[in-house]
């Protein structure tokens, strides 16, 4: 063998090597991101129990005694998320039912290309809009002290999201074989029915899939939330009161902690909660939709 | 009432909320635009911000994000591709491979601001970085491989399988069957999913908020462990931190950003379009 020949399989090695590294690091960086929320953030619970973390109304994290209890934050989250899905899931729905099943193709480009670009405006800039339109227009609209709201939150969120949920969903009503649309449309029914008597129930999984994603994708959201909620920790009755969502809350202060204390420990401690809560949805997400390509294979 | 019209009904219904969700985009970028257009000049975009930044420009901040995209860039583009070609070309139907893709999931959906702890608690904190443009590019790298991933992963996935068959069957090896044949037919999917990277990776805030952003800096970065300021947290600060600033000068910045996301998205999207005409198979 000439040395040539032998050279080349060593670099062939060292590469395939090196691609099976590669695959092994996002594995690697998983792991590290949980390690290194638990590292810093289960300091946390050596001086406060897990359910007075999670369910204490308190979370004043300066003073002294400081009280680190999340349960307005979670509320927080959970009622812009609520707001959000409500606001979110149906519009949703509707456009991926509409670009999949109805518009003509040079609409769908448009349109699919649209989605697109809402996807790629920054969170940044969204919370901005916030600030300028949406926040004064509510304060007027519903005659209020302030339009920073979990409403507002809500708003900027469902229309976040709408990327996520649309083209999933689009993804898996295109996917329904076409001998359904065939043997639906034989039996004399419209194309109408067809959508809502076969398709939607053939696409469920995948349609559950993007509705879930889209909800992942806003329980983690951060800027746009901070820019026009109000942030005030306190737990909300109505959509109509500021609200402070655990994202937020991270954003806001970790600037302001002395690296190591008890506060910075509570923030990664809000930082496991919301990466326990994404990955079980991502999770399940992905299972569904898993499921909805084997039954429609 | 006939079924023809409860379809009429419908489909003017979903046609309605359709246009319902595509106007937001028109509305942002048009309010951003009509306000934003008057506060672009070239001393706005080539001076640094003084005054409190309430004169001046951005030059520094776009500077940082430049600096920022590109490390991520560097760090995120033979990791994601390799990862992509493990995951396409070599693994096999085992535990392994459901773990990486599990993982790639995982990634992701953490939320950007679990990014920005992690950045800290790794990048800053441990190996001691400290606030610069590499703890900062390294987080946003990290947040963006899932993006790279799963675009070149379709991509190697788009190339014929008879391609590879023709290649292995001629003796040539299979990692030189990837380098000649796959990854020459991928390149294109590669690089959109590279471009759109690049402009998530231009916009995001959370992550760099405490690994790499200043709120005011008035030179240009030094080296890789400069801190620096950034087109997004710049924006961030200006509108909700700094008081009388002039709407202008924000609706300015705004628009800066804007602008760079989607001249660089609409690159994907042209590249994306030509590749599809092109398709030979």
């Amino acid at each position: 063998m000439s040395l040539r020949t032998r050279l080349t399989r060593i670099w062939e090695f060292l590469i395939e090597k090196a691609i099976l590294l590669a695959g092994l690091a996002c594995v690697l960086f998983v792991v590290l991101i949980f390690v290194f929320l638990l590292r810093e953030g289960l300091r946390t619970f050596s001086h406060i129990s897990l359910g007075d973390f999670l369910l204490g109304r308190k979370w004043y994290p300066i003073s002294s005694p400081p009280r680190f209890g999340i349960l307005s934050m979670i509320c927080g989250s959970g009622m812009v998320t609520l707001g959000a899905a409500l606001l979110g899931v149906p519009l949703g729905l509707a456009s991926a039912i509409y670009i999949s099943e109805v518009a003509p193709p040079r609409l769908k480009e448009v349109l699919k290309t649209g989605i697109e670009l809402l996807a790629a405006i920054p969170s940044v800039v969204i919370g901005f809009v916030g600030i300028t339109v949406v926040v004064p227009f509510l304060r007027v609209a519903f005659d209020l002290p302030t339009g920073q709201t979990a409403l507002a939150g809500a708003i900027l969120l469902s229309l976040m999201a709408m990327p996520t949920t649309v083209s999933i969903a689009e993804d898996a009503i295109s996917s329904v074989p076409r001998r359904y649309r065939e043997a639906a449309l034989a039996l004399g029914a419209t194309h109408w029915e067809y959508i809502y008597r076969v398709a939607l129930k053939a696409a469920a999984p995948g349609i559950v899939a993007a509705v879930m994603l889209g909800i992942g994708r806003v329980i983690g959201e951060t800027m746009a939330v901070m820019m026009v909620t109000g942030n005030a920790a306190l737990i909300p009755h109505s959509l109509l009161q500021p609200v402070r969502t655990m994202t937020a809350t991270i954003a806001a202060e970790m600037g302001e902690t002395v690296k190591g204390s008890d506060h910075y420990a509570a923030l990664f401690a809000i930082g496991i909660v919301l990466f326990a809560i994404t990955f079980l949805i991502n999770f399940v997400a992905d299972s569904f939709l898993h499921r909805s390509r084997v039954t429609l294979r | 009432m006939t079924s023809v019209t409860k379809q009429k009904i419908a489909f003017t219904i979903l046609g309605g909320i359709t246009v319902l969700v595509a106007l937001p985009v028109l509305l942002i970028v048009g309010v951003i635009v009509k306000h934003g257009l008057g506060a672009i000049s070239w001393e706005f975009l080539s001076t640094a911000p003084s005054d409190g930044m309430r004169e001046g420009g951005i030059f520094p901040a776009i500077v940082g994000t430049c600096c920022l995209v590109v490390t991520a860039v560097v760090v995120a583009v033979p990791l994601g591709v390799f990862a992509a070609i493990f995951l396409n070309e070599y693994a096999g139907d085992n535990w392994l491979t459901r773990l990486v893709r599990l993982a790639i999931i995982n990634l992701a959906g953490v939320p950007s601001v679990v990014y920005g702890l992690f950045g800290l608690g790794l990048f800053v904190v441990v190996l001691k970085f400290g606030a610069s443009i590499l703890a900062g590019g390294l987080t946003l790298a990290l947040m963006n491989l899932p993006v790279i991933v799963t675009a070149s992963k379709e991509a190697l996935d788009a190339v014929p399988q008879t391609f590879r068959e023709v290649s292995l069957s001629l003796g040539v090896s299979k990692w030189k069957t990837i380098r000649h044949l796959v990854l020459p037919n991928a390149i294109p999917g590669i690089l959109t999913g590279i471009i759109l990277e690049v402009s998530r990776a231009a916009g995001e805030t959370a992550p760099i908020l405490f690994t790499a952003a200043a709120f005011y800096l008035p030179g240009l970065p030094q080296s890789i462990f400069s801190q620096v300021m950034a087109l997004p947290s710049h924006l961030y600060a200006i509108s909700t931190q700094v008081p009388n600033i002039s709407l202008e000068t924000r609706y300015g910045t705004a628009l800066v950003l804007l602008a760079l996301v989607f001249i660089v998205n609409s690159f994907a999207i042209f590249l994306r379009a030509r590749l599809r005409a092109k398709r030979r198979w």
